[in-house]
Formats: C-alpha cells, sequence, structure tokens
C-alpha cells in the first residue's frame, strides 16, 4: 500500500496555497481595475479556464487510458492501471470547477464575461446601433445564426451531462477494478469490457463537444472542423506524460516492482506518437486555412500572430511540443533514458500548458492578455490539487491489481 | 578432417530459443538459423550486432527531402530564369520560405516515400532476396512449419549431434 510522505504533502500544500492567492489576488486586482474601468475585463477567469481545460483533460484522459486498454484488450499495461485510476480520481474536482466556470459564465456573475455569444442581446435583432434603448454588445448575424446550439439552458445541460457521464463511468471503471481484486475471475474484466465499450462512445461524441462547447465557442466566429480532435491529441499528450511521470515518482519510491524498462518504453512510444500526432494536427489546421485565407477563417490565426503578446508564444509552444519529443524521443534507447524522458516530459508540459493559453486568451481578452502572477500560480495551484488527489487516491488501493486476467501477460513484458 | 554441416530441426520455436542459448553457452558457433517467421529475441540470443537499418532509414529520408525541396523548388519558384512562377491560393511566389506551409505535404511524402522504398530495397539486397536468386535455405520445410539450425563444425560432430538432441531437436541432418 502507498502512503503519502510528509514531503509530498507538504508539497503540494504549498502548491495549492500558491494557487489560492494567486486566485484572491486575481479577483481582487480585477475588481479594482473594473473600479476605474466598468469595461475592463476580468482576466482571473480565462486563466482559470485554461487551467481547468488543461488539468481537466489529464484526469478525463486517465478514464480514456483505462478504457482503452480495456476495449484493446491491452496486456501491457496492467501492473500501472493503478496509475491512471488515480489519477481518475481528480476528475470530479476539476468538474467542479469547470461547471462553477460555466454557471457564473451564464448569469455573468462575478466579471465572468468568457463567452461573448452569452451577452444579453446580442442575438436580439432590433438591439443594433443608434436603435432606442439599444446597449452594447450589439445585435450579431452570426451569433444568432448559431443561436439554436449556442445558448445558456443548452450549453449549461450539455456541461452537466459531459461532466456526470464521464464521472460516471470513471467511478464505475474504478470500482470494477477494485471488485475484481476481491472477487476474481473474468466476468467482472467482461463487464468492464463493455462499460469501457460504451465510454468510448460517449467520450468520442462528448470530448469533442466539450472541446466546442468550452473552448472553440470563445471565438464564436471562427469554427474549426478538426477542433475536437486537436483537443484530444493534446489531452492524450499531456495525459501519457502525466502517467509516466506519475509512474516513474512511484517507481522510484520503490512502488510498482513489476514495472520494468518495456513499460517505460511503451509510455514513452506513447508521449512521442501523441506529441507528433498534436503537431499533425496543428499543422492540418493551421495550413488549410493559411492556405484558403478566407478572413473569416484567418481571423483566428490573426489574433494570434499578429498581436504582439501572443506571436513569440505562439511559434515558441508549437516548436517546442515538435522538436523535442522528435529529436530527442526518437531511438528506442532515448525511450528507456529516465532522465531525457522526464526532461521533455516536462518541456511539453510547460508547452502545452502555454498552448492552453492560447486558445482560451486571445479570445477573451483581445490584446490584453499576458501570462502573469494570477495565470501561473493558479496554474501551480491546480497542479498541486491535481498531484494531491492523484496520491491520495493511490493510498486507496493496492498498487498492482490481483486478479486482472492480463496481469501475467503485464508482468512479462518485454520489447 | 572434414567440414561438417549439421542441421538441427525444431518443431516449436520456444525450444529453438532455449536451444540456441544452451548451445551458445557452450561455444558452439551457430551459422545461421531458418525459421517461417520472425521468432522474438532470437536475434539478441545468436548475438546478432544490431541493425544498422535505422541509420540508412535516416539517411534515405534527407535524401527524399532534399530531392523533395529541389524539386518543389524548380516547379514552384524558380522555374527556368523565373519563367513560370506558379501562383497558387494568392501566395507569395517569390521565395520558398514564404510558401513553406504548402509544401510540407510534399516533403513529408517524398520523405517517407524515399525512406520506406530505399529500406525495402536495401532489405532485399542484404537478404539476397531478388528474383533469380538460388534457394538459401537448407530445407524447404522451414518455409512451413519448421526451424532450422545451422552449425559448421570441424571434426568431432557427435558432441554437437549430442547437444542438438539434448535440447530438442527432433531431426538432424549432416552434410558433408
Amino acid at each position: 500500500m502507498f502512503t503519502i510522505d510528509n514531503k509530498a504533502k507538504k508539497f503540494t500544500f504549498i502548491l495549492m496555497a500558491i494557487g489560492l492567492v494567486s486566485l484572491i489576488f486575481g479577483f481582487v486586482t480585477d475588481y479594482l481595475h473594473y473600479q476605474e474601468d466598468p469595461k475592463y475585463h476580468f482576466t482571473t477567469w480565462p486563466a482559470i479556464l485554461f487551467n481547468t481545460y488543461f488539468y481537466l483533460g489529464i484526469a478525463l484522459f486517465a478514464v480514456f487510458f483505462v478504457a482503452l486498454q480495456y476495449v484493446a484488450e491491452a496486456g501491457w499495461s496492467i501492473v500501472l492501471k493503478r496509475v491512471p485510476e488515480a489519477i481518475m480520481g481528480a476528475l470530479p474536482a476539476f468538474s467542479i470547477i469547470m461547471l462553477i466556470i460555466a454557471v457564473t459564465a451564464i448569469l455573468h456573475l462575478w466579471g465572468n464575461h468568457i463567452y461573448h455569444w452569452l451577452a444579453d442581446g446580442i442575438t436580439d435583432p432590433k438591439n443594433v446601433k443608434g436603435a432606442e434603448g439599444a446597449k452594447y454588445p450589439y445585435y450579431d448575424e452570426i451569433i444568432a445564426g448559431k443561436e439554436a446550439y449556442l445558448n445558456a439552458p443548452f450549453f449549461i445541460i450539455r456541461t452537466i451531462i459531459y461532466l456526470i457521464g464521464w464521472i460516471y463511468f470513471a467511478k464505475k471503471l474504478r470500482s470494477l477494478s477494485i471488485l475484481e481484486d476481491k472477487l476474481g475471475g473474468t466476468s467482472i474484466h467482461s463487464k468492464a469490457v463493455r462499460s469501457s465499450a460504451w465510454f468510448m462512445v460517449f467520450f468520442a461524441v462528448t470530448g469533442s463537444m466539450a472541446a466546442w462547447d468550452w473552448i472553440m465557442s470563445i471565438d464564436t466566429h471562427w469554427f474549426s472542423t478538426l477542433f475536437g480532435w486537436y483537443v484530444f491529441a493534446e489531452w492524450c499528450a499531456i495525459g501519457f506524460t502525466t502517467v509516466y511521470l506519475v509512474t516513474l515518482y512511484l517507481k522510484n519510491k520503490g512502488y510498482l516492482e513489476h514495472v520494468n524498462n518495456s513499460h517505460i518504453h511503451d509510455l514513452g512510444k506513447f508521449i512521442f506518437a501523441f506529441s507528433l500526432v498534436w503537431t499533425y494536427m496543428w499543422f492540418s489546421q493551421f495550413m488549410l486555412i493559411w492556405y484558403a485565407h478566407i478572413p473569416e477563417e484567418v481571423a483566428y490565426y490573426v489574433d494570434r500572430i499578429d498581436v504582439k503578446n501572443y506571436r513569440f508564444l505562439f511559434w515558441f509552444s508549437m516548436s517546442i511540443n515538435f522538436l523535442f519529443p522528435i529529436i530527442l524521443l526518437m531511438s528506442r534507447d532515448a525511450k528507456r533514458n529516465h532522465k531525457r524522458l522526464v526532461f521533455v516530459s516536462a518541456v511539453i508540459l510547460i508547452g502545452h500548458w502555454l498552448n492552453s493559453y492560447l486558445l482560451v486568451t486571445p479570445g477573451t481578452l483581445k490584446t490584453h492578455g499576458h501570462i502573469g502572477f494570477t495565470e501561473i500560480g493558479i496554474g501551480l495551484g491546480f497542479a498541486g490539487l491535481l498531484i494531491y488527489l492523484t496520491l491520495n487516491s493511490l493510498t486507496k488501493q493496492p498498487l498492482e491489481p490481483k486478479n486482472h486476467p492480463f496481469l501475467d501477460e503485464s508482468k512479462h513484458l518485454h520489447t | 578432417m572434414n567440414k561438417t554441416t549439421i542441421y538441427g530441426i525444431f518443431d516449436d520455436e520456444e525450444v529453438l530459443l532455449s536451444s540456441v542459448k544452451e548451445i551458445r553457452s557452450n561455444e558452439i558457433h551457430i551459422k545461421e538459423v531458418y525459421s517461417p517467421f520472425p521468432v522474438h529475441g532470437l536475434d539478441h540470443a545468436l548475438g546478432i550486432k544490431e541493425t544498422r537499418m535505422a541509420i540508412t532509414a535516416f539517411i534515405y529520408g534527407c535524401i527524399g527531402l532534399t530531392f523533395g525541396i529541389a524539386l518543389i523548388y524548380y516547379i514552384m519558384i524558380s522555374g527556368i530564369y523565373k519563367s513560370w512562377p506558379m501562383n497558387i491560393g494568392g501566395k507569395p511566389n517569390w521565395t520558398l520560405y514564404h510558401n513553406l506551409p504548402a509544401f510540407v505535404p510534399v516533403l513529408f511524402e517524398l520523405t517517407v516515400l524515399f525512406a520506406g522504398h530505399l529500406m525495402s530495397i536495401t532489405f532485399f539486397i542484404r537478404c539476397g532476396l531478388f528474383p533469380g536468386n538460388p534457394e538459401v535455405s537448407p530445407d524447404p520445410r522451414t518455409t512451413d512449419d519448421k526451424f532450422l539450425m545451422e552449425i559448421e563444425v570441424d571434426g568431432d560432430i557427435s558432441k554437437v549431434k549430442k547437444m542438438l538432441t539434448k535440447t530438442g531437436a527432433t531431426e538432424i541432418n549432416l552434410k558433408e
């Protein structure tokens, strides 16, 4: 059984304290600015949203990982299966944060104006400039055309469905895995396969839709049919990285005795592969828009490339997310080299964090966004929360499943 | 003394693998093993040097990339004295650098094409697999369900024969 040592506990609590302080700091400075200038946009909400996107993605990916192993009848990962199962433990907490964001956005509470299309009167044809009683933001024909999908009640209903569905499947897979330890046999395994298959169907639809609703709808006029896949690839890249880092941490602490270099090699392959898939998605989206050069599509990239605040980060995050994995993780030996894997993992976590920032901020804060104490502080705070919840659920169960049918195969994995 | 070639024939790849390990630990040199499919871990057990295919892949990829850049530069940018520069999609067509995003798929595909095809050709040449090449395998059953271990011995063959039988060979043939 795993126990959290004091060092780790202290570390995560310090991170969470930093998060809390920067959250309060962010809201106080935002409020003071708002007092001076009523048109001021709160910067804390976009910071919370992109961090939630990042960490909720990691927790959600863990459910996907476990389900994928069941559906594919994969044997290699069983000895480290409790790691993604533990990361799933962070899903409810981040879901609640996401729900708070959605609810406050709809009610326009505490300065949450992330979603432009939720603004009052924006879909009202009478609310045009110069008309009697009209007020900013004025009627927007494009947003009005999307009203059937992008409206407040439907938005909140969808958000709740996604979150509850994901948490339901996470709990189900976790409890089946625990039950299997007690009962043994293969009946529970086939039950888990069935749940996983349903989760896959559910996730295929809701994963994409969540990306549209929470992230893509920020740039309401713009759309990309690839966006769901793009977000999925990003979640996979950071998710595999997190699974690897937690596995390595436990391994260094002397747990997970059956995890050998072959398992690490397999995780390394996935980190490498999904970094490239992400770049592929990034480029596919970019190249078509760049080539076609249609104003309504290009606007998205103009907001990122032609704005001084984001230009460097835009190219920088993309480059490090692509170049570091492809150069440093190409060879077989590199994927078995912990120092190198940890270095690349750190780089791509930072790179994808910066990229998450760029998904949300240019659409909400326009040219005024910058990475400051609030953004980094909340990021660290959420990291602390994720680590704490993961370690906490690791303590609840033995670190190796006992009666999984493929356990023996996994113990003897050799590639 | 004549040089004798001994063929030990095996039914099962696990038995073959353990036999290879056992025979090699007795310092008997195994010349070659023939099998109908790749056996996991056999190359390691035989002590074969690490393949250099990865290096050739890199070189072939570089050739493909260079070829792609030259091709695209000639067709889309320079032409003969810039006689027919392509202006597709309203792109600037003065430099390769400005148009690069549009060329990335082409360059990528050519890199993969060159690396893939040249690697296959290299593999066939190194293995002597080309039309008209004589049969290499000493026993046609190795293309079906048997595994064959080839050992060349100078002098006394009884020790090797005994080793082979002990480690599970189902059949032993000799060739003077």
